[in-house]
C-alpha cells in the first residue's frame, strides 16, 4: 500500500519535529508529477499485485488539491491492483477541512478522515494482503479548548474543529477518525475527562489517543524545559491514559492498539498493516518503506527511506524515477525484531501463523515458551502466550516499552 | 647547606642521601670561557656533555602551592636559557599530559636540562619539575632526591599557602638550598612586603633573599637563575667513581618501552655498556642515553651530577623500577637507599565495564601504572561486577586523574567503587588471628569488615591537615572541622589577616569532599594540605545499602557509627533519583546489620509506551529498543531490581556534582 506525503504545512505547530515545510507557493502540479513518477516506480519495484490502501499524510496533505490526490491514486491504480473498497485514509487538519474541498477529495477517491494535530511524518502503503475496506483520515482535533489549541500552535478554534469534524462525518460517515490528544502542560485530571466526554459527544467510531511527546527541537519543549510550562507528573499522564481507556471501552471501543480504539470494526487497515509487519511502500519526501523488491530480483524485505528535503527529492524523482536516499536489507533477526515491537502493541498481539511467516523454523513457543524473561513476564502477568499467540494483558499493554527490551534480548540469544 | 644524611618525609618516603661527603672533583676545572651552545642546531650532532663537570651542575626543583606559577616560572627559564624558543605559545611546556593541561595541575614530574652562562662560565641546569597537588606530594619528595635546591615560589598576592608550608618542609627536612621567590608582583593587588614577611615568621628566612618577579613578564626571572648558581652548591661525587645511577622516574613510550629517567650519583654511562638493576638483579645494554631538553635529546653520554634519560631494553613494567639504583655489570656499588612505596591512602574497586575488556584493562593498568608507582594494584573480584582489582591511591584527585588518563590515553571506561579508606581491626577472635596469622589487620575492601564480636578495636587512618586561610573565614571553618570529627592542634597568625590552622582529621572525613566544601565556604581563599598521622581508635561500622533486602555489594560502606543515619539516607535518596522506575515497587534501605535506618522507595511504572509507533517511526525506534536490549547484558541485577552500572558512580560522586 502507497503512502504518499504531502510534507507542506500552511504554519508549523509547536510540538510539531515532523519532516514539513512552510513553503508560501507550492509548485503543486511539479509535486504532484513526481509523486505520479515515485509511486510508479516504487510499485514496479515491488511487483505488489494488490494494494490493500493508501494514505495521504504529511505535511498537510489536505492542503493538497483533490486533483493530486486522484492522479496518485490513478497511478497506483494503473501500477497494481486497487480493490473498489480499498481504504484510502486522507489526514486533514480542522482548519483545512471545510466542507467543499473535502468532497471534492471524495469524489477524488479519499474514503476515510483523519482529523488531528499531529500529522506523521512517513506516509507509506499498506501490503497486498486480504483487501479490506478502505479508510480515509482526516486531520484529527487535538484539542477541543482554545486555550488549549493556542499553546499547541494550532491554527484552529474548538468551534472550527467541532465543525470541521462534523463536517467530515457528513461526507465519510463511519470513516472519520480524530486524534486526541492528552498530558498537555498544565492539563488537570477533571480538564482532561472534560475534554473526554466532549470527544465522545463528537467523535464518529475511531479515536487516535496520543500522550503529548515534548519532542527535541519543538517550541513546546523548549517551553517546557525553560520551566515556562509545567511539565506533566507521570502518575498524572499515566492516570490520563487509564481513564481515557476505560471511558473508550466502556462506551463500546475496541482498544485494537496501544493508541487507537475503534468500534464497528472501523479499525484502520492501513495502519495495522504497519503494527502486522506487512509490505509497505513510502512515497514522497522523508517518506519510510519496508518491502521486497521482487522487481529487482530481490528476496528481501528492505527498510527504505526517501530523500528528506522536497526540492532535492523532486529532482531525483525526475532524474531517477524515484529518490530513495537509503536502503537497508533487513535480517531475519531485525525482521523479528520489528514484528515483537510492533505486534505486541495490538490487542491480537503477534499470532502464531505470523510469526511463522517470518521464522519458519523457530515457533513463537520455542523462543518465548522457554524459561526465560517472557516466562517471568508472563507471570507477573505482563504477557500471554496461548494458542492465539504471543501478546500482551490489558496492564502489560500500559507498559509495554518495559517489557520489550527482554523480549528483544532474549530474542537475541537464541 | 650540608648534602649528607637521608630524612623520614611524609608519605613515609625516604629520601636517599644525594651522594657521599664532598671529595676531589672529578675532572679539571676546564671551563670554557665562551658561551657556546652545546649543540649544532642540525639536531644530528649528539651533545658533548663532558663539558659540564659536575661544580657546573646545578640539579634544583621548583615547589610551589598550586597556581602560584611554578609552571609559568619553568617556562620563561627555558626560553630564557634558549632551551625553547620565545614565543606566546608556550604554557606549561613541562605539562604533557592531556589531563595537567586540562587542569591546570602538574601531576607528573618532567624535567629538563637548561644551558646557562654566568660570568663566563656555561652551567648545566637540570630542571626537575614537580607536582602541586597534596596527592601528589610523594611525587614531589621523589623528585627533590635528584636535587641540591630548591625555588620556593609564593604568590605575592596569595601568600603563603598549605601545600607552600608542605612543600617547604619537605625542602627544608631533604636538606636542601631553598631560594624564595616572590611571584606575581605584577599583579595589581600584590604585597610582596607582606609576603616577606609572612616567609620570615614562618620559615625563618630573612626577608631581603626573597626575590620579587613576576614570571608571566619576565621580571627579574634572570636573576633567579643566577641565584640557583651562586646558592644551590653542585652535586658532591666524581666520575672516576664506578656508575651509580638512580631512577627516580619512569615513562612508558608504546614505540621504545621504559625510559627510565636517572639522577648520576657517581661515573658515566654510554650507549653500549653493560648495566645491572641493583633491584632486579638484570642485565641490561645500554641503547641510549640523552638529556631532556624537555624532550629525549640524545647525548654521547652522561656523567657524574648530571640528569637525564636512559633507554635500556627493560620491556617489562615491572623492570625500572623507581627508586632503584643502576651500576656497571661486575662493579657493583651500594645501592642508594631508594623509596619506601607510596602510601595509598584512599581505595576503590576498579572494574572493567564489560568483562571481555579485562584483558585490554589489564594491560592499560600495566602500562599506566608504570608511569605511576604510587597506585598499588591488587587483583579482586566481586560477586556483582566480576574480576577487577582494588587499587590505592594517594588521595581523590589522584583517583580521578587516574581514571581520566585510563579514559584519555587508554581509551578505558571502567566501573570504581565507593572510596574507601585503609581501616585496621584488633582481632579478639582466636579463629579469625588464626585465620590472618595475625591479630590487626588492615581492612581496604568493606567486604572483608569483620564484625565487631570478633574484633577488641577498629582503627581507622588519621592526618594532620593545615588550613592556611583569611581570619574572617575561621568560625566556618571550624565549624566544618568539628563536623568532621577533627581535633585542632594549633592555630598561628602568620600575618594580621592571614591564620593557619592545624586539625587532626579521620582521614575518610576528608578524603570525598572537605577540599571543595572547604573552598566554597571561604570562596576559594583557604588551602588545604595534609600528612599522614597515623591511627586512632574509631567506632566503625559496615553499612549496607538494600535493594527489596538484597544488598548492594558496590555500597557497603566502612563509616563511623555517629554518620551512618545521615550518610545512609543521602545515598537512599541519590539510588531512588538514579534507579530506573521498574514494574514493580523498589525499597531502597540502608542498614547496619538486620537495622534499617533509612528508606526510600521507588514507585513502579504505571504507564511506559510510546504514544505513536508507524511507519517512519520505526527504524528510530528499534535503534532505541535494540539499545536497550544490548543494556540488558550491561545491567547489574540486584534480585529482580536492574541498575545501570553507572548509577553508583553517580550516586557516590560528591555532592557538588549533582
Amino acid at each position: 500500500a502507497p503512502c504518499p506525503q504531502w510534507p507542506y504545512c500552511r504554519k508549523r505547530c509547536s510540538y510539531c519535529n515532523f519532516n514539513t515545510y512552510v513553503a508560501p507557493a507550492v509548485d503543486e502540479a511539479a509535486v504532484r508529477a513526481c509523486l505520479v513518477r515515485e509511486a510508479q516506480t516504487l510499485l514496479r519495484l515491488s511487483q505488489v499485485h494488490s494494494v490493500t490502501s493508501v494514505f495521504f499524510g504529511g505535511g498537510t496533505p489536505s492542503l493538497a488539491s483533490p486533483g493530486t490526490v486522484a492522479a496518485v491514486l490513478e497511478a497506483v491504480a494503473g501500477a497494481a491492483h486497487l480493490p473498489a473498497g480499498a481504504e484510502v485514509t486522507l489526514e486533514a487538519n480542522p482548519s483545512s477541512t471545510s466542507t467543499s474541498p473535502l468532497a471534492g477529495f471524495r469524489a477524488a477517491g479519499v474514503n476515510r478522515l483523519s482529523i488531528g494535530v499531529q500529522v506523521r511524518g512517513a506516509l507509506p502503503a499498506a501490503a497486498p494482503a486480504a483487501p479490506r475496506d478502505p479508510i480515509v483520515t482526516v486531520l484529527p482535533p487535538q484539542s477541543l479548548d482554545d486555550a488549549e489549541l493556542r499553546m499547541l500552535g494550532r491554527e484552529h478554534t474548538a468551534a472550527e474543529a467541532r465543525k470541521a469534524v462534523e463536517a467530515a462525518r457528513g461526507l465519510f460517515p463511519g470513516r472519520t477518525s480524530i486524534d486526541l490528544l492528552f498530558g498537555l502542560p498544565g492539563q488537570s485530571r477533571d480538564a482532561w475527562a472534560q475534554r473526554l466526554e466532549a470527544a465522545l459527544r463528537l467523535c464518529d467510531d475511531h479515536i487516535s489517543l496520543y500522550q503529548l511527546t515534548l519532542e527535541r527541537g519543538t517550541a513546546l519543549a523548549a517551553q517546557v524545559r525553560r520551566g515556562a510550562l509545567p511539565a506533566p507528573p507521570q502518575d498524572l499522564l499515566a492516570d490520563m491514559y487509564q481513564t481515557a481507556r476505560n471511558v473508550l471501552v466502556a462506551t463500546g471501543f475496541r482498544h485494537y492498539e496501544v493508541s487507537n480504539f475503534a468500534r464497528k470494526g472501523a479499525l484502520s487497515t492501513h495502519n495495522l498493516s504497519y503494527w502486522r509487519a506487512d509490505q509497505y511502500i513510502g512515497v514522497g519526501p522523508g517518506a519510510h518503506g519496508r518491502f521486497v523488491l521482487r522487481g529487482e530480483g530481490g528476496c528481501s524485505r528492505e527498510a527504505r527511506v526517501q530523500t528528506l528535503e522536497p526540492v532535492a527529492w523532486m529532482r531525483e524523482v525526475q532524474s531517477q524515477g524515484h529518490s530513495t536516499r537509503s536502503r537497508v536489507v533487513l535480517s531475519p533477526l531485525e525482521q523479528l525484531e520489528e514484528l515483537l515491537t510492533l505486534g505486541l502493541r495490538t490487542d491480537e498481539g503477534i499470532t502464531h501463523e505470523r510469526w511463522g511467516h517470518f521464522s519458519p523454523q523457530l515457533s513463537l513457543q520455542a523462543v518465548f515458551g522457554e524459561p526465560g524473561e517472557a516466562r517471568a513476564l508472563q507471570k507477573e502477568g505482563w504477557l500471554v502466550l496461548d494458542s492465539g499467540g504471543l501478546r500482551c494483558t490489558w496492564a502489560g499493554l500500559a507498559v509495554l516499552d518495559s517489557l520489550l527490551p527482554d523480549l528483544l534480548w532474549q530474542l537475541q540469544r537464541v | 647547606m650540608a648534602l649528607a644524611g637521608s630524612t623520614a618525609l611524609r608519605w613515609g618516603t625516604r629520601l636517599p642521601s644525594p651522594c657521599p661527603a664532598a671529595l676531589l672533583l672529578c675532572r679539571p676545572a676546564w671551563l670554557p670561557a665562551a658561551c657556546e651552545r652545546p649543540y649544532s642546531s642540525r639536531g644530528e650532532e649528539k651533545f658533548d656533555m663532558s663539558m659540564y663537570p659536575v661544580e657546573s651542575i646545578r640539579n634544583f626543583s621548583i615547589i610551589a602551592h598550586v597556581d602560584h606559577g611554578k609552571s609559568t616560572l619553568a617556562d620563561r627559564l627555558l626560553e630564557i636559557t634558549g632551551t625553547i624558543s620565545k614565543t606566546d605559545h608556550n604554557k606549561q611546556v613541562l605539562d604533557k599530559l592531556q589531563v595537567e593541561r586540562e587542569r591546570g595541575i602538574t601531576v607528573k614530574a618532567q624535567s629538563a636540562s637548561l644551558f646557562y652562562n654566568h660570568e663566563g662560565i656555561n652551567y648545566l641546569l637540570n630542571l626537575i619539575d614537580t607536582p602541586g597537588h597534596v596527592d601528589f606530594s610523594y611525587e614531589v619528595s621523589r623528585s627533590l632526591s635528584a636535587c641540591q635546591g630548591v625555588i620556593l615560589v609564593v604568590d605575592a598576592n596569595e601568600g603563603i599557602q598549605a601545600q607552600t608550608v608542605a612543600n617547604f618542609y619537605l625542602a627544608f627536612e631533604a636538606q636542601l638550598s631553598i631560594i624564595p621567590v616572590i611571584n606575581k608582583i605584577d599583579l595589581k593587588n600584590a604585597d610582596p612586603e607582606k609576603v616577606e614577611k609572612q616567609i620570615e615568621k614562618l620559615f625563618d628566612i630573612p626577608t631581603n633573599e626573597c626575590i620579587r618577579i613576576s614570571a608571566k613578564q619576565g621580571t627579574n626571572v634572570e636573576k633567579v637563575l643566577q641565584k640557583v648558581i651562586e646558592k644551590i652548591p653542585p652535586p658532591q661525587c666524581k666520575t672516576a667513581d664506578p656508575l651509580k645511577a638512580l631512577v627516580f622516574d619512569s615513562t612508558f613510550d608504546h614505540y621504545r618501552a621504559v625510559i627510565a629517567n636517572i639522577a648520576l650519583f657517581g661515573g658515566e654511562i654510554a650507549k653500549g655498556q653493560k648495566i645491572v638493576s641493583a633491584h632486579t638483579k638484570k642485565r641490561y645494554e645500554v641503547n641510549e642515553v640523552g638529556i631532556l631538553t624537555p624532550n629525549e635529546q640524545p647525548t654521547h653520554k652522561l656523567y657524574a651530577g648530571q640528569v637525564g634519560y636512559l633507554i635500556a631494553g627493560m620491556k617489562e613494567v615491572t623492570e625500572a623500577q623507581i627508586g632503584d639504583t643502576l651500576f656497571l655489570y661486575k662493579q657493583p656499588v651500594e645501592p642508594l637507599p631508594g623509596f619506601k612505596s607510596a602510601k595509598p591512602m584512599v581505595f576503590a574497586g576498579m572494574y572493567p565495564i564489560d568483562q571481555t575488556e579485562y584483558n585490554n584493562l589489564k594491560s592499560a593498568l600495566e602500562r599506566l601504572t608504570l608511569n605511576d608507582s604510587s597506585v598499588t594494584v591488587h587483583r579482586d573480584s566481586s560477586l556483582a561486577l566480576g574480576a577487577g582489582w582494588r587499587l590505592g591511591f594517594l588521595g581523590l584527585l589522584h583517583m580521578e586523574v587516574f581514571n581520566q588518563r585510563l579514559e584519555q590515553e587508554y581509551n578505558m571506561s571502567v566501573i570504581l567503587t565507593a572510596p574507601t579508606v585503609p581501616y585496621k581491626a584488633v582481632l579478639s577472635s582466636a579463629k579469625l588471628i588464626k585465620e590472618y596469622g595475625k591479630d590487626q589487620i588492615t581492612i581496604i575492601n568493606p567486604a572483608q569488615f569483620p564484625d565487631k564480636f570478633s574484633v577488641s578495636e577498629y582503627l581507622e587512618p588519621t592526618v594532620l591537615g593545615t588550613i592556611v586561610t583569611p581570619h574572617e573565614y575561621i568560625g566556618k571553618i571550624i565549624t566544618l572541622c568539628q563536623d568532621r570529627r577533627a581535633v585542632q592542634k594549633d592555630m598561628l597568625y602568620i600575618d594580621e589577616n592571614r591564620v593557619m590552622l592545624k586539625y587532626l582529621f579521620p582521614l575518610n572525613e576528608i578524603v570525598v569532599d572537605f577540599y571543595d566544601a572547604l573552598k566554597s565556604l571561604s570562596s576559594g581563599y583557604a588551602s588545604f594540605d595534609y600528612e599522614d598521622a597515623g591511627y586512632q581508635s574509631a567506632d566503625l561500622i559496615k553499612m549496607d545499602i538494600l535493594l527489596n533486602g538484597n544488598p548492594v555489594e558496590e555500597l557497603a560502606t566502612i563509616i563511623h557509627n555517629d554518620k551512618a543515619h545521615a550518610a545512609g539516607k543521602l545515598l537512599c535518596e541519590r539510588l531512588k533519583e538514579t534507579i530506573p522506575r521498574q514494574l514493580f515497587e523498589i525499597a531502597i534501605q540502608a542498614a547496619i546489620g538486620k537495622k534499617i535506618i533509612a528508606r526510600e522507595t521507588l514507585k513502579p511504572y504505571r504507564k511506559n509506551v510510546v504514544a505513536k509507533c508507524y511507519g517512519g517511526d520505526i527504524t528510530r525506534r528499534m535503534k532505541l529498543l535494540r539499545r536497550q536490549a544490548e543494556g540488558k547484558r550491561l545491567m547489574r541485577k540486584i534480585g529482580n531490581v536492574e541498575v545501570p552500572r553507572d548509577a553508583f558512580i553517580r550516586v557516590l560522586k560528591r555532592e557538588t556534582d549533582k
